[in-house]
């Protein structure tokens, strides 16, 4: 597998980045990265740690790395990750530079322990850490259940002083969207499937209404309009199929939640170099934060409408004779 | 009864498995004795949509809707209180 740090990847410009992934050779990963400077999305460093947890130390790759930006990797640490040389002397700081470094999370107790540990790291109002608990949560939580990999979840996180934005990055290398939800449906491709995991109440574990008594297939639809409201992006890739929830135009406008991810303002393509397992990127503004209880109530009402039609399509009309 | 969840689940409730094991091994057994049970969320400042699912879901489809009526949420701030909403909507509408 090769992959390779640009210049600038972000939500927003990731897709050049994802289309140049190699995932060919899957016992080796080689990581090379623009010369000069690289400046990238933590979705794009927990792939790179992901990957490189995957193939195991002794089958990566890694030129030297001369650009300033290494010291970059050196901080979130993705050379300690993958147990490369950075050639680079180190001076460790306390991670108080609003960053979550890259961690590896296999079991319900970590995930408890690294949420409480993580916050103060990030120096956020508590309205604001209330958004990003919840989706680091039920993201890791949807790893640890579903995925079946054994290296368990990849996360790190970013504060952007300049857009006042911190990214998330959650990545797994395990079974993929589509193997999960086809357990109980029927997707084509790797696209429906993201597109059902989105659909609120769809659970790859039953298809019966309202759950099992511990998935409801609510947790991507939740993240999803979190990152609505906050009008922000949203990546989830897995399999050959990406899908980008776009940042909605006008501050000025009423956001409005949709049930089907494909009614909301998104790209998508299902022609991506195939990435085994599933990777989700997140970036939330502190802007204009709402209060997190405002937003459940648009998910209450929403949701509630699509378990509605979602039942009347199952309706029978009686036949007169 | 009441349950404290705090002490088991500290302020952001989250761990489904918790959830789960405070619903078969405490709440389960004591609507079964026909007792009445408050979860008291006093110091619970948030919790997830996976938590509250695994804490009562299985109760409503269980016991039909009306185990609510023998079920009390206490102390829960407003975040807490519309994701409780939220979970209890969408298992009454379900099959």
């Amino acid at each position: 597998m090769k992959i390779h740090l640009p210049n600038s990847a972000f939500l927003g410009n990731i897709d050049p980045f994802l289309k140049s992934f190699d995932p060919s050779n899957k016992d080796e990963l080689e990581l090379t990265t623009n010369p000069k400077w690289f400046f990238v999305h933590p979705l794009i460093l927990s792939m790179v740690a992901a990957l490189g947890l995957l193939v195991g130390r002794s089958n990566i790759k890694c030129e030297k790395l001369e650009s300033k930006s290494r010291h970059y990797l050196q901080r979130m640490g993705l050379f300690r990750f993958l147990g490369i040389e950075s050639g680079i002397e180190v001076t460790e700081h306390e991670p108080a530079g609003r960053f979550i470094p890259l961690t590896r999370i296999k079991n319900s107790g970590e995930l408890t322990r690294f949420i409480t540990d993580m916050i103060p790291l990030l120096h956020v109002e508590p309205k604001q850490a209330e958004s990003i608990r919840y989706i680091i949560s039920e993201l890791v939580r949807n790893v640890l259940e579903h995925a079946q990999d054994k290296n368990g979840a990849v996360v790190c996180a970013q504060y952007y002083k300049k857009s006042n934005t911190i990214g998330i990055g959650i990545v797994d290398t395990g079974l993929g969207i589509k193997r999960t939800i086809n357990q109980s449906y029927s997707a084509e491709d790797d696209l429906e499937a993201i597109q059902l995991a989105l659909t609120p109440g769809v659970t790859g574990t039953t298809k019966k209404e309202g759950g099992t008594e511990l998935n409801a297939g609510a947790g991507l639809f939740f993240i999803k309009s979190i990152a609505t409201i906050n009008r922000n992006f949203f990546v989830i890739y897995s399999g050959n199929g990406m899908y980008k929830l776009l940042k909605s135009k006008s501050a000025s406008r009423r956001v409005m939640l949709h049930a089907d991810p494909f009614d909301d303002r998104h790209s998508k393509g299902i022609d991506f170099p195939f990435w085994q397992g599933t990777a989700v990127g997140i970036s939330i503004s502190l802007d204009n934060t709402p209060e997190f209880s405002m937003l459940l109530d648009l998910i209450r009402d929403i949701y509630s409408k699509a378990v509605k039609e979602r039942k009347k399509l199952r309706y029978r009309k009686p036949k007169f004779v | 009864m009441t349950i404290n969840l705090y002490k088991t689940i500290g302020s952001f409730a989250e761990n489904k498995d918790i959830a789960k094991q405070l619903r078969v091994e405490e709440i389960v057994p004591a609507l079964d004795r026909g007792e009445e049970v408050t979860l008291d969320f006093t110091q619970v400042e948030s919790t997830t949509q996976s938590f509250v699912h695994a804490l009562i879901s299985e109760l409503i489809r269980d016991y039909g809707n009306e185990v609510l009526e023998r079920i009390h949420f206490k102390n829960c701030n407003e975040t807490v209180k519309k994701i409780i909403e939220i979970v209890a909507d969408y298992m009454q509408q379900s099959d």
